[in-house]
């Protein structure tokens, strides 16, 4: 991550670009190299983040964005896409198959890709199916593996077995080498890095001792002092005929061990590899953001290639300004006075068939002012968040807070452009609301900065 | 006292991110205002129990946040060893061989040991009288009807042993609705309500817990009634505009971005509203669906805890 060492200037004192209104030209283009950078030179993107935050469409935003500006073929891996995103894509209900995304799906949202976009999703039996039949030494004891009644069960609560799943049909994908751009969606789980993890542990899992002593006996019957108390604890707890069950069930996957703990490596080697670099998605709100915050440490001491950070769902940078909230105090204050003004050039309400009255336009004036009081409470913490944030990492995308979800190719491509930090494709209507300082990036030294930028203090504190 | 602070046990979850370690809280902090002696677990350990009370590490044995309301995190290795303990008559286990990892294997290798240590675990609290209400902040989606499955499935696998011996009382505190319920939070968003939907059908299928209620969770309130709305329409109009900034000595802009947030919280709430109807029209009419308002706060934790356990006091006396 020697990249960081350079771009100075941008620690303290960005507290001010809170306000900003926008990032200056330069600010923006200087996003999009970087991020054009990035993903030119890396061939897997691991996107993963706390519950909740958007991953699935930050990713496949992404990918879809990738594929129209960078050319190439692009593979977005998915695990649980909203229907109607996975309508738009073109890949509900199809499992592991690869599809690609028409180009005619580019030109409805008005763009001629460069390069082709593919979407699968993450099916996990399938996956788990695959394995088994790719590493059990024949066909008879595949098949063997598959009928026991305890393999589904295990594989799908296995620990970490739906995150391994997902690293692992990642490495194939990139051995099969028929894309130039991965891009993972990662499972939910109860820790996001368990997912680095799992490639470990699913190794070390096969190389336990315990495994070992859980097959041998009921091999040889010949128990050694060393796991005799285990037995003595395990049969009382468990029942020696479902100790046997699962002995029998491990004897017959243990057959796979060599398989499994080579590819274990392979993947976890691909994980650190120049080539990969994780996206870390979060929204600001308190617990995501801390989550978040972790996830940067723990990848950091991993010495794991942090490429860009997504804050998602961040309101508009307006509602934090200071002059704006003025313009709000005010508009509250003088809401008798504003509305006796507006009273008579308001016209005649249809169903009332009168004039509104000036108490219900203060009325709206009121609720008008309590409204941005109430959105720049939070729009100044999450200010607060982004530019904690933002000091850990380099590349941080906002993408602004979108109302509705995203359920097609078009809404991908603005998210796509709030990341890339160019203004050209904003959602119409929302637009000027929406705009939004890049991270640390709209800082307040930047000339370009428009519109009403107030040096002063965030509220609070 | 609310009908939801009788039960004896309550499991609340949803997808992540929605807000259940905060609701969990609230239930657990009302029922203790009503006097139940109330523990509060939080089933995956991730310290959020500790930051939603400000409280430090919640341990496996209990942390007491106020007078009535203890808070633990779920620790299933912790619960193998009382387990152990108390019921197969073990003692200190720790000493006869290297519990954690000879846990690990077990519990990765056998189906839903994991799952039943941690329902136990709760059932135990349950029976044994120690408490008068559990709040569970239990997993998401998907590991919740595991959990929840676990003591049926284990029954199934297992013929004889400890555990399965165990299973029968469990199942019956599970599967009791005046004793033990479901709560499921979501938000008025798409995916949300897609998965409390799903999960709706699944803790009714897969599972003996009844779903005592829903939680919607971050309702934004009607900020217009329609005639309201028509003038606020009006409002935004470029004269208009010019007419406030003129009278408030501003700038068009600036009163278009003060009008911006009332605009958002308009169509978020139009937005929301399409939802939650989605979720009433999916979910049996016979389950509760409770309201909680989107708290414009720049406090999380106690703070937070406290102003939702308000909103959901006023919900439930309603």
């Amino acid at each position: 991550m020697s990249r960081r060492a350079g771009d100075p200037g941008s620690r303290p004192g960005t507290r001010r670009s809170a306000g900003a209104r926008s990032a200056g030209p330069s600010v923006a283009q200087d996003q999009t190299r970087r991020l054009e950078q990035l993903l030119s030179a890396k061939e897997i993107v691991v996107v993963c983040g706390p519950g909740g935050v958007g991953k699935t469409t930050i990713s496949a935003a992404l990918a879809a964005t990738a594929a129209a500006r960078l050319g190439g073929r692009v593979l977005v891996l998915t695990v649980d896409p909203a229907r109607r995103l996975a309508d738009a894509l073109g890949i509900a209900g199809l499992g592991n198959t690869a599809r690609r995304v028409p180009d005619e799906a580019f030109a409805e949202a008005g763009v001629r890709p460069k390069g082709e976009l593919y979407a699968a999703m993450l099916d996990m039996s399938e996956s788990w199916d695959a394995l088994v039949r790719r590493y059990a030494p024949d066909p008879g004891t595949a098949s063997q593996i598959l009928s026991n009644p305890l393999y589904k069960n295990i594989t799908q609560r296995f620990a970490q077995g739906h995150d391994y799943i997902a690293m692992e049909r990642l490495y194939e994908l990139h051995e099969q080498g028929d894309y130039d751009l991965l891009i993972v969606d990662t499972p939910p789980s109860l820790n996001a890095l368990d997912l680095l993890d799992a490639p470990g542990r699913m190794a070390e899992f096969f190389s336990s001792r315990l495994l070992r002593w859980l097959i041998v006996p009921y091999r040889s019957r010949l128990v050694n002092l060393a796991s005799r108390p285990f037995y003595q604890v395990a049969d009382r707890v468990l029942g020696s005929q479902f100790l046997e069950d699962l002995a029998g069930f491990f004897i017959l996957f243990q057959t796979m061990r060599d398989g499994f703990v080579a590819r274990a490596d392979a993947v976890n080697r691909l994980l650190r590899d120049v080539r990969t670099t994780f996206v870390i998605v979060t929204t600001l709100e308190a617990v995501p953001a801390v989550d978040a915050e972790q996830l940067i440490e723990s990848l950091r001491a991993r010495r794991l290639h942090l490429g860009l950070l997504v804050c998602n769902r961040v309101l508009p940078g307006s509602f934090s300004d200071p002059s704006v909230g003025r313009t709000a105090e005010l508009l509250g204050q003088r809401s008798s006075e504003l509305a006796e003004s507006l009273a008579g050039r308001l016209p005649v309400d249809m169903a009332a068939a009168s004039r509104p009255t000036t108490d219900t336009i203060a009325r709206v004036l009121n609720e008008v002012a309590r409204s941005f009081a109430n959105f720049r409470l939070v729009a100044t913490r999450e200010a607060e968040l982004l530019e904690e944030l933002s000091t850990a990492h380099e590349v941080t995308a906002a993408v602004p807070y979108h109302p509705g979800n995203v359920t097609d190719l078009r809404g991908l491509l603005e998210v796509g452009a709030r990341i890339w930090g160019d203004e050209g494709a904003a959602p119409s209507g929302e637009a000027s609301a929406t705009d939004r300082p890049r991270g640390r990036r709209g800082a307040g030294s930047s000339k370009e900065d428009t519109g009403p930028v107030a040096p002063g203090p965030s509220a609070g504190h | 006292m609310p009908e939801l602070l009788s039960y004896k046990l309550l499991f609340v979850t949803g997808k992540g991110g929605v807000g259940k370690t905060t609701t969990a809280a609230a239930i657990a902090l009302l029922a203790s205002q009503h006097g139940r002696r109330t523990l509060v677990c939080e089933a995956e350990p991730r310290g959020d129990l500790a930051r939603a009370f400000e409280c430090g590490p919640t341990p496996f044995g209990g942390l007491r946040v106020s007078e009535d309301l203890v808070a633990m995190s779920m620790d299933t290795e912790a619960s193998l060893r009382e387990y152990l303990r108390v019921v197969a008559r073990v003692p200190n286990v720790g000493h006869i061989f290297p519990v954690a990892r000879a846990f690990d294997f077990v519990a990765t290798a056998a189906p839903g040991i994991r799952e039943i240590l941690t329902v136990g675990k709760l059932c135990f609290e349950v029976r044994e009288g120690h408490y008068d209400l559990v709040v569970v902040d239990a997993s998401s989606t998907g590991s919740v009807v595991g959990q929840l499955a676990a003591p049926t499935g284990i029954n199934e696998l297992i013929r004889v042993g400890l555990v399965r011996s165990q299973t029968d009382w469990i199942l019956e505190i599970l599967g009791d609705p005046s004793r033990t319920g479901a709560v499921v939070v979501t938000t008025p968003e798409e995916m949300p309500v897609t998965e409390a939907i799903d999960l709706a059908g699944r803790l009714a299928e897969e599972t003996p817990v009844h779903l005592a209620c829903v939680v919607a969770n971050r309702v934004l309130p009607e900020l217009f009634g329609r005639s309201e709305e028509q003038i606020f329409n009006e409002l935004c109009r470029p004269t208009r505009l010019d007419l406030i900034a003129r009278e408030l000595d501003s700038s068009r802009e600036l009163v278009e971005d003060v009008l911006a947030a009332a605009r958002l919280a308009v169509t978020v709430r139009r937005d929301g509203v399409a939802h939650l109807e989605r979720l009433r029209a999916e979910i049996a009419a016979e389950v509760p669906l409770l309201y909680l308002p989107y708290l414009f706060a720049r406090a999380h934790g106690l703070r937070a805890v406290r102003q939702v356990a308000r909103a959901l006091s006023e919900e439930l006396l309603t």
